[in-house]
């Protein structure tokens, strides 16, 4: 006895009306074929081929997933498009996050990509923008570039913000960072406004990779 | 003139160019050390940049201070200019820096305006930073008071 019926003469009402669009959706839904057989108990396949299988599936799909990721997540692949070579990368080169005295190289997603994986992978999403960008040619010439620097800038600076100079941090941490150290101008600097959370590294440190857009009306610069 | 003079003529020009040009290379300091320019050399190490922030006392009242820090990567183009991020007038609190000089506002007219004059804006045209090298060549410089105030100074250099 269904719970329709049950109502029906519990109530002793007209038993149940006729299905709406909703319901026939669904019964045209449950009565594919595609469907049936999805949700109807395997007759063939034995129950250990389908969960060593689908787990032995799961594996190639994640690696396969994972690698296809990793290898977007390089330098070397940001900078096979001549946006990123020809422009921001050539700069990128003088600075001293690219040589130094102890060998230390950031690359282009350690800055600009966020390393913890559910945020890597928002940042990911946001980057079929820049696909968008590289596909309709936004920033193809250098003037191109120039003129939309600014703007650029603008929304790397606001992600660094919002995310407490993440990037900055994955390398320098407050808790490794020695004041005794640094010079007196830096470690007052940083105690009075890194230290008491006023400020994030991103605040201060800007143009530290690449060159500067017009910085006029940026706090902190006239 | 006859065409058997001319050779001699051009001798006798060219020999005291020669002559007058080996004693002033003579004279003229050797600015790049004891090989001569046209043998290649490897560039000497870039030395230490001061960055001590102690102030340096002027040569003269009008020389532009010097600057004790290092001023590697700083922005200075037409479109960012970082020595104002601390030497501006309203960043000076918070950097705790000098302020750039009165002077700094008046256009070559003489005109006061309300920020940096732009004949301004090359702050390393005139204010360098230091470095720990040692002078090419001799420096001769006497400090000004020692000329004018001669009877004052103990010992005679007292600049250093």
């Amino acid at each position: 006895m269904s719970e329709a019926d049950a109502a029906s003469q519990s109530a002793g009402r007209k038993p149940v009306r006729p299905p709406g669009r909703i319901g026939r959706a669904w019964r045209w839904f449950r009565g594919l074929t595609v469907v049936r057989v999805a949700l109807s108990p395997a007759s063939t396949l034995s129950l250990g081929f389908l969960t060593l299988g689908g787990f032995m599936a799961g594996v190639v799909f994640w690696g396969g997933f994972n690698t296809a990721l990793e290898s977007t997540n390089t330098t070397r692949f940001c900078v096979g498009c001549h946006e990123m070579r020809d422009n921001v990368f050539e700069e990128l080169q003088g600075t001293v996050h690219f040589t130094n005295r102890s060998g230390v190289r950031a690359g282009c997603p350690d800055c600009h990509v966020p390393h913890e994986w559910t945020r890597k992978i928002a940042r990911k999403m946001q980057a079929s923008k820049e696909v968008w960008g590289h596909v309709f040619g936004s920033i193809a010439t250098r003037d191109a570039f120039l003129d939309l620097r600014r703007h650029l800038a603008e929304s790397e600076w606001t992600r660094m913000r919002a995310n407490d100079s993440l990037e900055c941090r994955n390398c320098h941490t407050t808790q490794a960072m020695d004041l005794s150290r640094q010079n007196p101008r830096a470690a007052a600097a940083h105690e009075r406004f890194l230290f008491s959370g006023e400020r994030t590294c991103i605040d201060c440190h800007k143009g530290i990779a690449h060159r500067l857009p017009d910085m006029s009306g940026v706090p902190g610069w006239q | 003139m006859k065409r058997g003079r001319l050779p001699l003529l051009a001798a006798a020009t060219l020999a005291p160019c020669l002559v007058a040009g080996a004693l002033l290379a003579q004279d003229a300091p050797r600015l790049r050390g004891p090989e001569p320019f046209t043998r290649e050399q490897a560039a000497p190490p870039v030395p230490r940049a001061v960055t001590n922030d102690v102030r340096v006392r002027r040569n003269y009242p009008d020389q532009p201070p010097l600057i004790p820090h290092a001023v590697d990567g700083y922005a200075l183009d037409l479109n960012a200019n970082k020595c104002m991020s601390c030497h501006a007038r309203r960043f000076t609190e918070q950097s705790q820096a000098p302020m750039i000089s009165v002077t700094h506002y008046q256009d070559r007219e003489g005109n006061t305006l309300g920020g940096l004059a732009p004949r301004r804006y090359a702050c390393l045209a005139c204010h360098v930073p230091q470095a720990e090298a040692r002078p090419l060549v001799e420096n001769r410089f006497r400090d000004m008071d020692e000329l004018t105030e001669p009877e004052r100074q103990s010992g005679g250099r007292s600049n250093r």
